[in-house]
């Protein structure tokens, strides 16, 4: 039968393969520290992926021409997830296994994050991840115990989501509210749940909540009948590229409440795609404002155009800030130590990034402030700083 | 079919098995490519699956991710809610992708050619839909905290035994069946054939190891969502069985191994790489349509057969 | 009643840029019985280069044109390339190979633009116009909406009272007698795809204008659903495709006005797909006709 001598041929050609790339395993750890960036570069939101990547190799430049962590440089390891699960879990693999990284960054996506947390923590190697909001990245949800390995540089829904409602009821005397969420994302979903708990703690009253996902482009039939519901507020925790469609067409509609949102809504391309007119009367929570006269903040902004011709938007800040909180730890480890750099990170108390200051919770969830930014003519306005 | 050759090659399997095995045990073998291995099983039971429905039945299927994420979640949720054993689970995603076969298959007899495609894309799609408003398996944000109980030991045997049952089949009279239906449905009708019948077994079988590659998957990465089950990887599959070959089952092992690896070879490039992706299928396409190991003379009977299938749509 | 009648405007808007796209598909498909799958990214192409026309200051109607010559040439370039060698292939050979067009024009776009969606410039000046009892309607709506009925009419001209479009439906009929006949098969599908490419480079202009972001992955679910309204409206015509897409938008529309149904909206979409080809395959205006044995 021609099966045996197929399977013959097939078992050499694997073999033989499976030999090759063996060979190429990357070489021992001597002179640079290694960061293995596990992100969505192709696929579904490479768009987010490359942003962060962009502000983690501009904070590796910065670092490596001020001399490196400990005399060493850093070396960026990058391997694309192509968006999907399981090539997340694979790439954290390969990173771990085959690069040998000191640390590992990423991913983008809470899914993405949520496939190489299993890999890290069996392999014992601390993880950062700088926009994965989904509580259990760094709380195991079966066990209640919190992964020790998994370290989170963004803030958690319930923050945002309380944030902005109790902006909507002090500041916006809103009555009613309804939400209007991208139920294709966690972080969209976890910011919905908060400000739902939070604004209906408030004697506020959620009309309805409707549904969109992520790469929809046409928004008029919801808006249509949320319109007809008359909302005090309409709040929606999405991303720039829905929701600048989302803001326009509300307006286009003739809807002209305020509107609300989280730090998706962070990028130069929002006001590019809704229009300056149709963003005034909406409101941000953020980490900071990218107006800030703050020199750390503006430096950060100036570097981030010089080196890549565009204004940086919500991923690629919390990428730069997530660098540098590792690059931190690393200097308060002392030492290229999985071990050492997971205490550190764990101790993370004081960390001056350019989204404000950062201490993590015993759960490795940041504690920062959030800001609060409202469109005026396109810019954002700092309208309020919330302590948590 | 058991004769003295399938058993050399069923031996020859083991052996292959156990080095491996032996060198994961030997740690020479890291994660990395267990992994890569794992996701070679994977894909071979989806290819080879597939290639029953499309190379051997003629169906043109391109839902083929659908079945593939029923097994996932189902075997997932009889995993991680109901706390059955790894077997049962992969058995309950099987069958209950061997019953959306049964579904999808039946209504969808009278259609050919590009119609029965997009019929099964649609399918597919609505499936996916399904999963995507159903909280109870994490609706968007997917389904985690899988347990991982998947590994080399599984992917192997399951890939294996997907193998021999799909190539005893094909070789069996059954087998002739459908081939017979693929050729020329009025004709095996005339025969007595009962056309209907193997379209739907084509269907119903395909279906049944898509959802074992599903189970197999959903419990060695962890978490699943419905993204991961998209047309994009109804046509990933669909590549596997085309750049192989249509009709030949070691051409489409050989097919999805080459694929698969060069996928992972190419990892340092991303976007390059799928842009070599793609030139290559468009390149096959045009100057190798057999596929690499195209046993059969697919172009002429199938042109023959597809356009007068095309003005109808409709058997009538 | 006002809420019934803005829906309405709402799903007509979103069926002609539906409509506008599918033309293209039917037109494709009617003559060489071809899915092609790449025509949502010739769409995405028109929209990116309608972006750089814009951005460069050529304005709306120079934009739309450039757009659509060079989604035309780019038409004929891919039906040379890949389509043509497969023209005695069997289907799900070419089926493959558009496939892989698709993913080649996708991914290509990726490498050299960026994921990044870009925003779109405003070049339109937009009017708002107010309709009775809170009723909105703009400018570019109704642009959209006059601009796909005209392309159709005239493409309807093309079919039916040209050399041209004569040699289109003999080829759709029998490639292999319109040849004997003396017609050049060659050119005949050549013009198709010119044709049908530049009506996909107006679609994307336009859709940019109407959501003003692109990105190189734009074009894969309004290509989709185009599709689904060509067959819709019955493939391979082209008032069905108006129709076609209409409906579909309306439809759509429709179940997302009610509370809680909006992610049903791309299943409802696929179900009337599958009800279409399992009871009425030949769509809303096709007849059963023409065997070809």
């Amino acid at each position: 039968m021609k099966l045996s001598k197929k399977l013959i041929a097939v078992t050499a050609a694997l073999t033989m393969t499976l030999g090759m790339v063996g060979c190429s395993k990357s070489g021992s750890n001597g002179d640079t520290i290694k960061i293995g960036a596990n992100f969505e570069m192709t696929g579904d939101v490479a768009a987010f992926g490359n942003s962060q990547l962009q502000g983690i190799e501009l904070a590796v430049e910065e670092i490596n021409k001020d001399g490196g962590i400990l005399g060493k440089k850093l070396e960026v390891i990058k391997a694309d997830n192509a968006s999907k699960a399981d090539e997340s879990t694979r790439m954290a693999s390969k990173l771990i296994t085959q690069d040998d990284v000191d640390v590992l960054l990423g991913a983008t996506t809470s899914t993405n994050t949520l496939a190489a947390v299993p890999v890290a923590m069996d392999k014992k190697v601390p993880m950062l991840t700088a926009s994965a909001t989904n509580p259990a990245v760094t709380v195991n949800d079966k066990t209640g115990k919190v992964n020790d390995y998994i370290f989170r540089a963004c803030f958690i829904d319930p923050f945002q989501g309380t944030v902005m409602a109790k902006f909507a009821t002090d500041k916006l005397n809103a009555k009613t509210a309804v939400i209007y969420t991208d139920v294709a994302s966690d972080y969209s979903k976890g910011l919905q749940k908060f400000f739902k708990q939070s604004f209906t703690e408030q004697g506020g009253e959620i009309l309805a909540e409707e549904s969109f996902q992520t790469k929809d482009t046409d928004f008029k039939a919801v808006l249509t009948r949320i319109k007809s519901l008359n909302p005090d507020v309409i709040y929606v925790p999405g991303y720039y590229q829905e929701v600048g469609k989302i803001v326009k067409q509300a307006r286009e509609l003739g809807i002209t409440v305020p509107m609300m949102g989280g730090d998706g809504w962070d990028a130069p391309q929002l006001v590019e795609i809704a229009g300056a007119d149709a963003l005034n009367n909406t409101f941000i929570s953020n980490h900071y404002s990218p107006e800030d006269p703050d020199a750390k903040v503006k430096n950060f902004v100036d570097a981030y155009k010089a080196k890549y011709n565009v204004v940086p938007d919500a991923m690629a800040v919390l990428g730069y800030d997530g660098m540098y909180m590792v690059a931190d730890a690393i200097k308060r480890a002392g030492e290229v130590d999985h071990e050492k750099i997971k205490d550190a990170l764990a101790n993370t108390t004081a960390f001056e990034g350019v989204t404000g200051k950062i201490a993590l919770d015993k759960e490795h969830n940041p504690v920062k402030a959030a800001v609060i930014l409202e469109y005026k003519d396109g810019k954002q306005v700092f309208k309020d700083k919330i302590q948590p | 079919m058991f004769n003295k050759k399938f058993f050399q090659a069923i031996a020859l399997a083991i052996v292959f098995y156990a080095i491996v095995q032996g060198l994961i045990y030997g740690e020479v073998l890291n994660d990395y490519y267990v992994d890569t291995l794992v996701l070679l099983g994977i894909n071979i039971i989806l290819a080879v699956s597939l290639n029953l429905i499309n190379g051997f039945t003629g169906q043109f299927s391109i839902g083929h991710a659908g079945f593939m994420s029923i097994g996932a979640y189902v075997s997932a949720i009889l995993t991680v809610y109901f706390d059955l054993p790894f077997l049962v689970a992969i058995l309950g995603g099987c069958l209950a992708a061997a019953l959306a076969g049964l579904i999808i298959g039946l209504p969808t007899l009278r259609l050919k050619g590009d119609y029965l495609a997009i019929a099964t894309l649609g399918f597919g799609e609505i499936i996916r839909i399904v999963w995507l408003n159903t909280e109870y398996v994490g609706g968007a944000s997917g389904l985690n905290g899988i347990s991982k109980y998947t590994n080399w030991t599984w992917a192997f045997f399951l890939t294996l035994v997907t193998i021999v049952v799909i190539q005893n089949i094909v070789k069996s009279t059954h087998g002739r069946a459908m081939i017979a239906v693929r050729e020329n449905e009025i004709a095996a009708e005339s025969m007595g054939v009962n056309v209907t019948r193997y379209k739907v077994y084509a269907f119903v079988i395909g279906a049944f190891f898509a959802g074992m590659a599903g189970a197999l998957s959903a419990h060695y990465f962890y978490i699943i969502q419905p993204t991961s089950f998209n047309f994009m990887k109804s046509f990933e599959i669909l590549v596997f069985v085309v750049l192989g070959g249509l009709g030949s089952t070691t051409g489409v092992v050989l097919g999805t191994i080459l694929l698969t690896l060069l996928f992972t070879f190419l990892q340092d490039w991303p976007e390059l790489r799928m842009i070599i992706y793609s030139l290559i299928l468009v390149l096959t396409m045009i100057f190798r349509p057999k596929g690499l190991l195209g046993s059969v003379d697919l172009n002429k009977l199938l042109k023959k057969k597809t356009q007068p299938a095309a003005e109808k749509g409709v058997s009538s | 009643m006002e809420y019934v009648v803005q829906q309405l405007i709402n799903g007509i808007s979103i069926g002609s840029i539906y409509a506008l796209i599918a033309l293209g598909y039917t037109m494709v498909y009617g003559i060489m019985k071809l899915i092609n799958f790449a025509h949502g990214d010739v769409f995405m192409v028109g929209a990116f280069v309608g972006y750089f026309a814009a951005k460069a200051g050529l304005g709306l109607i120079l934009s739309l044109v450039l757009a659509m010559i060079v989604c035309a040439l780019l038409g004929v370039i891919i039906e040379r390339v890949a389509y043509k060698p497969l023209r005695n292939a069997s289907r799900i050979v070419i089926l493959i190979t558009a496939i892989g067009v698709s993913f080649l024009l996708e991914n290509l776009g990726i490498f050299t633009l960026g994921a990044q969606a870009k925003g779109f410039p405003d070049i339109v000046n937009k009017q708002q116009y107010h309709l009775f009892g809170g009723v909105e309607i703009d400018s570019v709506q109704v642009i959209v909406l006059v601009t796909t009925v005209v392309l159709m009419l005239l493409l309807q001209y093309i079919v039916h009272y040209t050399k041209i479009g004569k040699a289109m439906r003999a080829v759709s009929y029998d490639l292999e007698a319109a040849r004997l006949m003396g017609i050049n098969v060659d050119t005949t599908i050549s013009a198709t795809f010119f044709i049908g490419s530049a009506l996909a480079g107006a679609a994307g202009v336009v859709f940019a204008i109407m959501y003003p972001s692109v990105d190189p992955l734009m074009g894969i679910i309004p290509g989709l659903k185009a599709f689904v309204a060509a067959v819709l409206g019955g493939i391979g015509i082209i008032p069905g495709a108006l129709v076609g897409g209409l409906v579909l938008g309306i439809v759509e529309t429709g179940v997302q006005s009610f509370e809680g149904m909006s992610l049903w909206r791309d299943g409802v979409a696929f179900g009337i797909l599958i009800l279409i080809l399992i009871f009425k395959p030949s769509g809303l205006f096709g007849k059963n006709v023409r065997e070809k044995v």
